[in-house]
């Protein structure tokens, strides 16, 4: 139950920054400083994200096969691999280290 | 900005462009299904999620914020900031795609950073319908069939992790984020978040320490309102507002 609560808060909330953007007025959202930190605040939660999927197993930081499998990732983005290798290569390289170490 | 006669530009080369993003994308949907499965979601929930969220980001943080043991609001309201982005994309579109009132309801949904940058980059406006359109059909029928497949496979899969699909949720933040990360300012944000993020992880309960992090934001841009004189700062801010053009 408690899963479906975030579900729903979760889609009428997404849905609603959704259509509001296509019904403000221009000029509303348009002020500088609300751009930047439009900008800045998905740089804040991808980061913090990234960090913790990579190092977090529930309230404890590790480092596990993960971290061999996100340095694939930037490598593969380094070299401006598209999308779909970019996350294969993290899958691929995290389950290699992971059946080498057993 | 742009000129809206002659684009120049063929309906099927903006179609081919839409599809090649719908498609490649749409596909990573089976990553979402098997890491949302594997966090303990039902076929029935992380469905329902790809069907009426929509938007990949939050919908990674949400099913890892609660399998992480996160309260369930806490996770929505990560998941919700980081949509939040979607609303100045809506911006930009509703003044490129000039949609009739009653139609934007209906396009809302498909309001993402893929539509947002394949229609962006078109030319004219019938170009920037076209692309929207079809990179939003096909993202929207494919990531939600992938979504399901994934779901349903997870069970097949067995033990998600010795596959390495716990690291498609990460990978898929980094790939988000690394275009982001181009000036000092972006990249001081993320690292404070991720220290933030990391450092705080073992002391507050699950989904909050996002939450923390995400005052990086804020606070960098005050640090850089007080380091640049007021005039100086707003000429910057100017500077920087077209980047999301992308």
């Amino acid at each position: 139950m408690n899963i479906w609560i975030a579900i729903g808060a979760t889609a009428v909330g997404c849905y609603a920054v959704k259509l509001i953007g296509l019904l403000v007025p221009d000029g509303v959202l348009e002020r500088p400083l609300v751009k930047r930190l439009a900008a800045l605040l998905p740089v804040a939660l991808l980061a913090a994200l990234t960090a913790q999927q990579t190092f977090a197993d529930g309230p404890v930081l590790v480092v596990d096969a993960r971290v061999a499998g996100l340095a694939a990732a930037a490598v593969a983005l380094l070299l401006r691999a598209p999308f779909l290798l970019v996350v294969g290569a993290a899958v691929v390289v995290t389950a290699g280290v992971r059946a080498l170490t057993g | 900005m742009r000129s809206e006669e002659g684009g120049g530009k063929p309906d099927a080369a903006v179609v081919r462009d839409a599809l090649g993003v719908g498609v490649a994308v749409g596909l990573s949907g089976f990553a979402f299904g098997v890491t949302s499965a594997g966090s303990g979601l039902t076929v029935l929930q992380t469905c329902a999620l790809s069907l009426l969220v929509f938007t990949g980001a939050s919908q990674f943080a949400l099913v890892g914020a609660l399998a992480g043991g996160g309260n369930p609001l806490t996770a929505a309201a990560g998941a919700f900031f980081l949509g939040v982005r979607n609303a100045f994309y809506g911006l930009r579109l509703s003044q490129l795609l000039a949609l009739p009132r009653a139609v934007r309801p209906f396009a809302a949904q498909w309001v993402i950073d893929e539509t947002t940058a394949v229609a962006l980059a078109q030319p004219s406006r019938r170009s920037v319908r076209i692309g929207f359109t079809v990179t939003g059909l096909t993202l929207y029928v494919l990531w939600n069939l992938t979504t399901l497949l994934g779901a349903v496979g997870a069970e097949a899969i067995g033990d998600t992790d010795a596959w390495g699909l716990d690291a498609a949720g990460p990978a898929v933040f980094l790939a988000l984020l690394a275009p982001m990360l181009k000036t000092t300012t972006e990249r001081a944000v993320a690292g404070a978040a991720v220290l933030l993020g990391l450092g705080l992880l073992p002391v507050l309960p699950a989904g909050v320490p996002v939450l923390v992090a995400a005052l990086a934001a804020p606070a960098a841009l005050y640090m850089e309102g007080r380091r640049a004189p007021k005039s100086a700062g707003r000429m910057k801010a100017d500077n920087d507002a077209p980047r999301d053009d992308r």
